[in-house]
């Protein structure tokens, strides 16, 4: 694995990975970014075998089921009882989940 | 004792649900303590499910072929109003609102829900040890990992505390703890069992599939999940392959490639093996040949992009809005960012940022994009191999089960530790590892056999051939005393 440091390093940084990290909604610590910078790198250099595959002309698999539209008919049918489902959320306020203030200023 | 006796002997009025239970919630509480096969057990609402099952078979009511057989489900499993963590801090506590269909097809065939047992995070890893609430032990050796993702409902089986379980199956989640715990596993063709209320990693890759100690368990549990469900729009709209109905006709004239990738740096021990079921299999008839699929090799790397791209989509809904854990801030956004920190461990992270990375602008081409048409290469090489194999066969894990502690430091050493079973996912494949005897340590050896899709009544009858020539294999050291001695002496006899 140490002969590929320094390529991992420059496949992915810790300023990539703190990129990353506020992408995916995840606050990550220094010593985290540090660590997964790079583990990261090391599991990206594994995969890094797929781009050297002749895939030209290949069409892409997104799921294995000859599939396309899955249809029914639009008939109403009882669903989940909307006051167990509240009394899972962390916090819900008159037949809603209640979440702190997403557009605008905080109050 | 395993599953059909169980059953046979409810349904005859031999033995009552009630004491089956009785006996099995015992051997949980002797066993569980050290092995840890379980997040939640179940005494009240079990003892309830085997009263009505002997209850209604003193109306002269048949509860089904699982009647009064205990089963433990895997975490990630959900169960109306009874906690379905997947193992993680984000959702402890969470009681899902319904039953996914898996359990309800369990409780309609007389089964009875004994617990939720222990996994890696969210099916993250393949050793359990990934668990926010401690690792699961192996019951062959306390020191050693069961295996992973599903490791505590391999483990429990395989210890002897219920006869049957529930896993699911995204690379290998099912099979390689089977293997490593010397129990029978199977991930199913994508599509035949219903994903409804299987918490999502990989949608594209899931499956949820049986645990057994014997091939004839095993495919009577798949007899009993499988078959098509609206609620789940991949669900196959198509009569199912028959399993433990055609069990026993045996694999003259079948042809069995041994896929040479597939023992390319296994352990000699387990190659051995290997090579041992391939002659069984010769033996009883059918046609043996070595065969080549070198696009296999391409499976891991492939698996370890595609797998996390989809698991950073599917995870994103732990935001801290409906459900699970929420670590209050002034905005939404700084909410959703502590929650995941504080609710997600390590392995999660590490994939959701993986996958993140591999679909953002500038590498989704690179990364993901070549990923998916690997995938494709992976799906031709295999539709190759089975122009002149009906079945293939090769090693379910490179090794035995390793020690505790030994990879959770080296994530990529511990993916290696998939390389035998993820191309199966990648092509939605069945496939069903079968314990084959042990290593130089005692340690549990599986093998595993491989088929095109919807071609799980040939694997089955390959797959009873090869258990029925299986050498001994050893008496796990944490195990049910009224139970335990089961496996071994089943297979011992024949």
């Amino acid at each position: 694995m140490n002969e590929h440091g320094s390529a991992r390093s420059e496949r992915l940084t810790r300023e990539d990975a703190a990129y990353v990290a506020r992408l995916a909604r995840v606050d990550l610590t220094e010593d985290e970014l540090d660590l997964y910078a790079g583990q990261l790198a090391a599991v990206l250099d594994h995969a890094a075998q797929v781009a050297a595959i002749a895939t030209s002309g290949v069409e892409p698999t997104a799921h294995t089921l000859p599939l396309r539209n899955v249809l029914r008919d639009d008939v109403v049918r009882p669903s989940l009882e909307r006051e167990e489902v509240l009394a899972q959320a962390p916090r819900a306020e008159d037949g809603r989940f209640w979440v702190p203030r997403i557009l605008g200023e905080s109050p | 004792m395993n599953a059909s006796e169980l059953a046979g002997r409810v349904r005859t009025g031999e033995t009552r649900a009630v004491d089956v239970l009785e006996q099995h919630l015992r051997a949980i509480e002797e066993c569980d303590g050290e092995l840890h096969a379980f997040l939640t057990v179940l005494g009240d609402t079990a003892r309830s499910e085997a009263r009505e099952i002997d209850r209604r078979l003193g109306a002269g009511e048949d509860p089904g072929p699982l009647a009064g057989v205990p089963v433990a489900v895997k975490d990630n499993l959900c169960t109306r109003g009874v906690p379905t963590t997947c193992a993680s801090r984000i959702l402890e506590g969470w009681l899902p609102p319904y039953d996914a269909t898996v359990v309800k097809r369990l409780r309609g065939a007389g089964a009875v829900v004994v617990g939720k047992t222990n996994l890696d995070e969210f099916a993250m890893g393949s050793s359990t040890e990934n668990s926010a609430f401690g690792p699961t032990r192996n019951p062959h050796d306390p020191r050693r990992v069961p295996g992973g993702s599903s490791g505590g409902s391999a483990a429990a089986v395989a210890a002897g505390l219920v006869p049957i379980a529930l896993g699911s199956d995204t690379g290998g989640s099912i099979r390689q703890p089977a293997a490593l715990c010397g129990v029978v596993g199977l991930k199913p063709t994508y599509g035949t069992v219903s994903r409804y209320g299987l918490v999502a990693f990989a949608s594209s890759l899931d499956q949820v599939g049986p645990f057994a100690r014997t091939v004839a368990d095993a495919a009577t549990l798949f007899d009993v999940i499988s078959g098509h469900d609206p609620l789940d729009s991949t669900s196959l709209e198509r009569p199912n392959p028959l399993a433990l109905a055609r069990l026993e006709e045996g694999v003259d004239g079948m042809r069995v490639g041994v896929v040479v990738e597939l023992l390319d740096g296994a352990d000699a021990s387990v190659v051995k093996r290997v090579h041992e079921a391939a002659e069984a299999l010769a033996a009883a008839g059918a046609n043996v040949e070595e065969c080549s699929v070198p696009e296999v090799s391409y499976a891991l790397p492939a698996y370890y992009l595609l797998a996390p791209a989809e698991a950073s989509s599917n995870l994103a809904r732990y935001d801290g809005v409906r459900y699970g854990l929420r670590v209050d801030a002034s905005s939404a956004e700084a909410m959703n960012g502590a929650t995941r920190a504080v609710g997600f461990g390590p392995e999660v992270k590490r994939r959701i940022m993986l996958g993140t990375y591999v679909l953002s602008a500038g590498y989704y081409d690179a990364y993901y994009g070549q990923a998916q048409k690997v995938r494709t290469l992976i799906i031709r090489a295999f539709a190759r191999a089975y122009e002149q194999a009906d079945v293939l066969l090769g090693a379910t894990t490179p090794t035995t089960a390793f020690e505790l502690g030994s990879k959770v430091d080296d994530p990529l050493a511990m993916y290696l530790s998939d390389v035998c079973t993820v191309p199966t996912n990648l092509a939605g494949h069945p496939a069903i590892t079968v314990p084959f005897g042990v290593d130089d340590l005692a340690l549990p050896v599986g093998v595993q056999l491989l088929a095109p899709a919807l071609g799980e009544t040939s694997m089955f009858q390959a797959a009873a051939v090869i258990e029925g020539a299986a050498p001994a294999g050893a008496l796990p050291q944490i195990c049910a005393p009224t139970i335990g001695a089961g496996p071994t002496s089943t297979r011992g006899e024949r």
